[in-house]
């Protein structure tokens, strides 16, 4: 059953090929058996998925499933889950209970999904590699000696190794594209309020975007379909109609116009990346796209500006975690402050330090405009910039990552370097719009992703021009060797 | 741009953050690391570039200010550290 895609899965179920009993029963058996190498999964919801895994047959049987009926799946840590643990990656909340679902949570619910367990992933979404956990670091399934990729490398290595069929991901800089293609899956970041950022754990809210993870474009559209929409408990999720993204799917890719930003094929990019990379759009000319090469010349801004507005918000987002209400608190607190300062330096990790303490300095008196401010100018040059762009071109293409996975423990010591390797998916987080990455090959045995680049709310397009290239290659399928 | 001790802990302060003794060298040099990253923006004129704070250039949605969400104070206080009589405790504030 794992070999099989999310919506194959579905399919079989809708068509009593077995019952989402069992299915559930064989994941939850694959989880327990393998993912002591990956470390992937931090919370198994066995009985409660078992519970809704008969709920799910019991409308099969009736005969009113629907797309998602009885399909096991995992959420993200960074999503509330009510009465399971939603940790986040931090020890400041590995005790915390959430008292409700996340709306992705909800809506994936009410479209059948069942859920199996919280994916692994880096504290508060902070990092490119999936080592910053309070829980340990995900292991690559491909390669156990080196990274997922961050911060949704739990939900990318769990997909990417056949222990769940698909897993909900976040994205502020790359953390659903970077780790897909580290991992060899297929995800999905829609634009900025396609989906309500309503019961996930902020971290950098203008940035924040929920989205799918699985190992198909088709898969992504399904899980979209039932996350997207307005949601009036989120004031910045837009109201908008939802498309349809399965129609479209094989629509041909003849005459689609496809940009190559030469800042993603600069220097900096490991050449059998962009070897890889190039296959790939040799690929799409010989289905009909036309391709040429464009200009994001301000591109190389957009991780200095990341690196001031994520870490300003986190600053403001985290402040909520004061040992108060909920979460961590210090023993024997002298005062109130001691509480506050005590509780958050036991509770978060250096790496959520550091940016808390960059945010802080961003915003205080004296530096605001030569910091936030500009940061924020320089964020309308970068969304301007794909404005301009996408007046010639339908999408974009190029690298996800620089490299393919890197060893683990290799870029702990050095932020800035880690930082670096969010360089061609950062700029989509500040315009806002839409982007994935699929698998496209493989560089001595490690995954390569390839990143296609949308229009704003033109996930549709994504998903059919991904799913044509699926059609035609079969990288999407395999499987690492150690999870067959 | 280089940040000293002194002022990690300022800073560590302004963010209500303890932070070990031991390791305020290592903040101090990965902070000036990735304050010097960010440097990089100062190289750029953006007079009369009107700053973008959101995407889609969205305003805030407003709601009627009607009560909707139902009490639910034992629920949210059953994760509480500490709590007594419906109240959250905190250390004395007031002498």
């Amino acid at each position: 059953m794992h070999r099989k895609t999310l919506a194959e899965l579905a399919a079989a179920l809708r068509g009593g090929e077995f019952s989402s009993v069992e299915l559930t029963r064989s994941v939850l058996a694959r989880i327990k058996a393998l993912d002591g190498q990956l470390n992937s999964l931090v919370t198994l919801t066995e009985e409660q998925a078992l519970v809704e895994a008969e709920n799910a047959d019991a409308l099969l049987a009736q005969g009113r499933g629907g797309p998602l009926t009885g399909v096991p799946i995992a959420h993200k840590d960074i999503f509330c889950t009510r009465g399971v643990r939603s940790a986040c990656g931090s020890k400041m909340l590995d005790n915390f209970i959430a008292p409700y679902d996340a709306t992705v949570v909800e809506r994936m619910r009410r479209a059948g999904a069942v859920m199996v367990g919280k994916a692994n992933m880096d504290e508060f979404a902070m990092g490119s590699s999936n080592e910053t956990s309070f829980h340990g670091a995900v292991r690559n399934p491909w390669d156990t000696s080196r990274v997922p990729g961050g911060s949704s490398g739990g939900s990318a290595a769990a997909v990417a190794a056949g222990l769940v069929p698909g897993a909900t991901g976040t994205d502020t800089g790359g953390s659903i594209r970077q780790p897909a293609a580290l991992c060899g899956i297929s995800g999905l970041k829609p634009t900025y309020g396609r989906v309500s950022r309503w019961g996930m754990i902020a971290f950098a809210s203008s940035l924040d975007q929920a989205g799918p993870m699985a190992r198909s474009a088709e898969d992504l559209a399904l899980m979209l379909q039932a996350m997207a929409g307005n949601d009036e408990r989120d004031s910045t999720s837009v109201e908008r109609a939802v498309p349809d993204y399965h129609q479209g799917l094989s629509k041909s890719l003849k005459g689609l116009r496809i940009g190559l930003p030469r800042e993603y094929f600069g220097e900096g990019l490991d050449p059998a990346v962009a070897a890889v990379v190039e296959a790939a759009v040799e690929e799409y000319r010989r289905l009909g796209a036309e391709v040429r090469e464009v200009s994001l010349p301000s591109n190389h801004l957009a991780i200095p500006a990341y690196y001031v507005i994520a870490p300003a918000e986190a600053s403001s987002n985290l402040s909520r975690f004061d040992g108060v209400r909920y979460g961590h608190r210090a023993e024997n607190p002298a005062d109130l402050e001691d509480l506050y300062t005590r509780s958050r330096g036991e509770g978060f990790g250096p790496e959520v330090k550091r940016r808390i303490m960059v945010g802080a300095y961003a915003l205080s008196a004296g530096y605001y405009d030569a910091y936030y401010l500009k940061a924020q100018q320089i964020r309308r040059l970068i969304r301007d910039d794909f404005l301009r762009v996408f007046e010639d071109v339908d999408v974009l293409m190029g690298p996800a990552s620089p490299s393919t996975a890197f060893a683990l423990g290799a870029k702990c010591d050095d932020p800035v370097q880690m930082y670096l390797s969010d360089v061609y998916t950062i700029a989509v987080n500040l315009a806002g719009v839409p982007a994935m990455s699929i698998p496209a090959g493989f560089h001595q045995g490690m995954p390569v992703g390839l990143q296609i680049i949308g229009r704003y709310f033109d996930e549709a397009r994504l998903l059919n021009v991904a799913h044509k290239f699926q059609q035609a290659t079969d990288w999407h399928q395999r499987l690492p060797a150690a999870f067959q | 741009m280089s940040l000293g001790p002194d002022e990690v802990k300022r800073i560590a302060h302004l963010a209500r953050l303890a932070i070990d003794e031991a390791d305020i060298p290592s903040y101090a040099r990965s902070l000036s690391d990735i304050l010097d990253l960010v440097e990089r923006m100062q190289d750029v004129d953006t007079s009369g570039v009107e700053p973008m704070a959101h995407p889609l250039d969205a305003t805030q949605r407003l709601r009627d200010d009607e009560v909707t969400e139902p009490n639910q104070r034992e629920l949210f206080q059953s994760i509480a550290p500490a709590t007594e009589a419906g109240l959250y405790l905190v250390p004395r504030v007031i002498e």
